[in-house]
């Protein structure tokens, strides 16, 4: 009897071990399901809302565009990309990559040019004449030591200004009022504090420092904003300091509950009419739009005092991995991307605004116009909050700096940070 | 020989998966993080050639991880004080005898069942840091009772906001604690209550030298539980504050940043300091256990 039941007991154990081994097995077989031909495996984190709508309207004139292909969707959900950043890492390193990735453009892709696991996309652009079809300003940004390596879906705009006129005009401030500088917008920032108003609205860490790299924007202008990615302006320097100045007294200007809230609910302050400016990306018109508030009457958006005729970008991009399983379906969708129909389709869902210049946006939005009409003509830096400036690592570093002035208030201190943040990274 | 195997070979049978499968996915990935923490892989890609301890001089010249381990010990302090406390306070007073024990016994050990990443939701919203017109959770409480001066920045106060974390997680375990403390005072046989009575033993005297010796192995259990729990300390701190907010800064959140900005090595090493600080409580624990255990 004892002895059934020990063998019994052993049975089973050894059955479980080997259960798990066999789940252990399956699951490393799914990762490479994707190889074979006519498909293409596009990764993303675009998995809801807005994003997904984008998605959806981009696959279908992939469909439409290429009747052969089969497209395979690899988007992973979570973390605001973090997650499928992570999973992407490991898909990489062990050889087995999508067909495509999504990526911020700009300098969130600088890893995987040094470790060599995208393909340069030169000849591409040579190819499809896409170098006349993207704005050339853009096209710099995006070039690393003469080379370009992702093709860009949609272009955002991250230095904007939301403001509430009717509380500007309760605090006795002009709303047709336009700001050259800093200063000028700090001393009216200062008549809504006096009325009892918060002047500027903002929310936790990374809205934080979008209005710092504005500041920056402003402060330094183009080439000296531009000089801090790539070593030639002193992040110790004392036009930084003045910037981080400014920025400390914006700081001020704001509401205490700042770490508490996230982007929707400081936008939702300008709209409430508790505050009178918010600094924050043009997908915030989308908040706006959503309440049935009217561009230039209910809401005003220009761009941040001191950045004007500058297009502060992020965007994102689709890459040709090292590897991946079919590059003739890979650069199918390369097409469809770059493509004026896909670019169009892609936008409207999403609420950005066309890379291409020949996609025809003739129905988008009100805001959408303005901000189409500035892309073609204005200068073009890359942000810094969202990817397109800085690796990764740095905006970490730049973004726990930030965290922290916030609490201190340390300005000596907090420009000592960004100065160590910048030699730790620009090295590596 | 047959006979030998027949003896321990099923037994042996029996415990090898589970060692394997702890072997492998336990200490085997802490060798691998270890390892990992040794190397400089600062990106996602790349990088990992052996370093030393270059990523542990590192971190403890970095202001911010200093001020992360300051804070994880406050929050430890008061999180452990706090439990205790209350635990023990309910639990004394269960054991005075109130009428429907049950109901308060399933009242405090409730919260339990919830969450910190739920429960923490809505202490976000208690604690919210502004004060006056635009109050809102618990400053706006005091504000309409008239206990104006109460009103705090709570986890947005540099040196004192991790212990507005803390709030939240007595509030949730003081009842795991009281059940502990409770079943602590029911194991107390009642002839030794009776004993020290017919002694002449004050009600002080009492508890002093009677209740408290038998309850000191409970005591124990629950600091090194509620201790460890607090070390690992993440989830809250998440909820409330977000994982780049620097006054609720602790090495868990630190680990989380560096991780997911792919700067494993240095996340590595923070995962090894935090998993030193945990044994460091655990270790001694166990061994005390231990020679409990072979003393009866």
């Amino acid at each position: 009897m004892t002895r059934t039941r020990r063998a019994l007991g052993a049975l089973v154990a050894t059955g479980a071990m080997l259960a798990l081994a066999a789940c252990g097995g399956s699951s490393s077989d799914d990762g490479s399901s994707a190889k074979g031909g006519g498909e293409v495996e596009v990764f993303t984190w675009w998995a809801e809302g807005s994003e997904k709508a984008g998605l959806d309207a981009l696959v279908k004139v992939f469909d439409q565009q290429n009747p052969g292909v089969k497209f395979v969707n690899g988007a992973v959900a979570g973390g605001a990309g973090s997650d499928a950043k992570a999973v992407l890492a490991s898909r990489l390193q062990t050889n087995d990559p999508p067909g495509t990735f999504q990526a911020h453009a700009g300098a969130e892709l600088t890893d995987y040019i040094n470790n060599g696991q995208i393909e340069d996309l030169s000849d591409l652009y040579e190819k499809n004449g896409w170098n006349d079809q993207f704005p050339q300003s853009l096209l710099d940004r995006l070039t690393v030591d003469g080379k370009i390596y992702s093709v860009p879906s949609n272009i955002h705009r991250a230095n904007l200004v939301w403001a509430n006129p009717a509380v500007l005009q309760d605090a006795g401030v002009d709303p047709a009022a336009t700001y050259d500088s800093m200063d000028a917008w700090i001393a009216d920032l200062k008549k809504i504090k006096a009325a009892g108003k918060i002047p500027l609205s903002i929310a936790t860490d990374w809205t934080q420092v979008n209005l710092l790299e504005t500041v920056l924007l402003s402060d330094l202008g183009v080439d000296g904003y531009n000089g801090l990615w790539d070593g030639s302006t002193d992040w110790a320097g004392s036009d930084v300091t003045d910037a981080l100045d400014d920025y400390k007294t914006l700081l001020d200007m704001t509401n205490e509950d700042r770490q508490s809230l996230d982007w929707p609910d400081a936008t939702q302050l300008v709209i409430d009419g508790d505050a009178a400016f918010n600094v924050m990306g043009d997908w915030a018109v989308a908040a706006f739009e959503g309440q049935d508030k009217e561009f230039n009457k209910d809401f005003l958006a220009y761009p941040v005092p001191g950045t004007d005729g500058v297009f502060d970008f992020l965007a994102d991009s689709f890459t040709m991995p090292v590897g991946a399983p079919d590059p003739a379906t890979t650069e199918d969708w390369l097409n469809t991307v770059a493509s004026p129909e896909g670019q169009e389709a892609f936008n409207k869902a999403k609420g950005s605004i066309p890379a291409n210049t020949e996609a025809d946006t003739s129905d988008f939005g009100a805001y959408q116009q303005t901000a189409i009409e500035s892309y073609a003509q204005d200068d073009i830096v890359s942000s810094l909050a969202h990817g397109a400036a800085a690796p990764i690592t740095w905006l970490t570093d730049i973004t726990a700096a930030v965290a922290k002035f916030g609490s201190t208030g340390d300005v000596d201190g907090f420009q000592s940070d960004l100065a160590d943040a910048a030699d730790k990274n620009a090295a590596g | 020989m047959n006979r030998g195997w027949r003896s321990w070979g099923p037994p042996v049978l029996l415990v090898l998966p589970s060692m394997i499968l702890i072997g492998v996915f336990v200490y085997g990935l802490i060798g691998v993080n270890i390892n990992t923490s040794l190397t400089d892989q600062h990106h996602r890609l790349g990088g990992g050639s052996f370093v030393g301890l270059e990523n542990y001089r590192t971190l403890f010249h970095d202001d911010t991880f200093v001020y992360s381990l300051r804070n994880l010990g406050i929050y430890t302090v008061t999180f452990v004080c706090g439990t205790l406390f209350f635990g023990f306070l309910w639990a004394w007073l269960l054991e005075k005898g109130v009428r429907g024990e049950g109901g308060f016994r399933a009242v405090y050990l409730f919260p339990m069942a919830v969450s910190f990443i739920a429960s923490g939701v809505v202490w976000r919203w208690l604690l919210n840091s502004a004060e006056g017109d635009r109050a809102g959770g618990l400053n706006r409480l005091f504000e309409n009772v008239g206990l104006g001066f109460l009103a705090n920045p709570w986890w947005t106060n540099e040196t004192w906001g991790i212990v507005a974390i803390a709030i939240p997680a007595i509030w949730q375990l003081s009842g795991y604690v009281m059940a502990l403390f409770l079943a602590g005072f029911r194991g107390i046989p009642d002839e030794l209550r009776e004993a020290a009575r017919v002694d002449g033993a004050s009600e002080w005297q009492l508890y002093r030298h009677v209740l408290f010796p038998q309850l000191s192995p409970v005591a124990l259990s629950a600091i090194v539980i509620a201790g460890h729990m607090s070390l690992k300390v993440f989830d809250l701190i998440m909820a409330i504050a977000g994982p780049t907010n620097y006054t609720t800064q602790v090495p868990a959140t630190q680990m989380w940043t560096k991780f997911t900005s792919g700067d494993y090595a240095t996340s590595a090493a923070i995962g090894t300091i935090l998993l030193c600080i945990v044994a460091l409580l655990i270790v001694p624990y166990l061994v005390y256990t231990y020679r409990q255990e072979r003393r009866s």
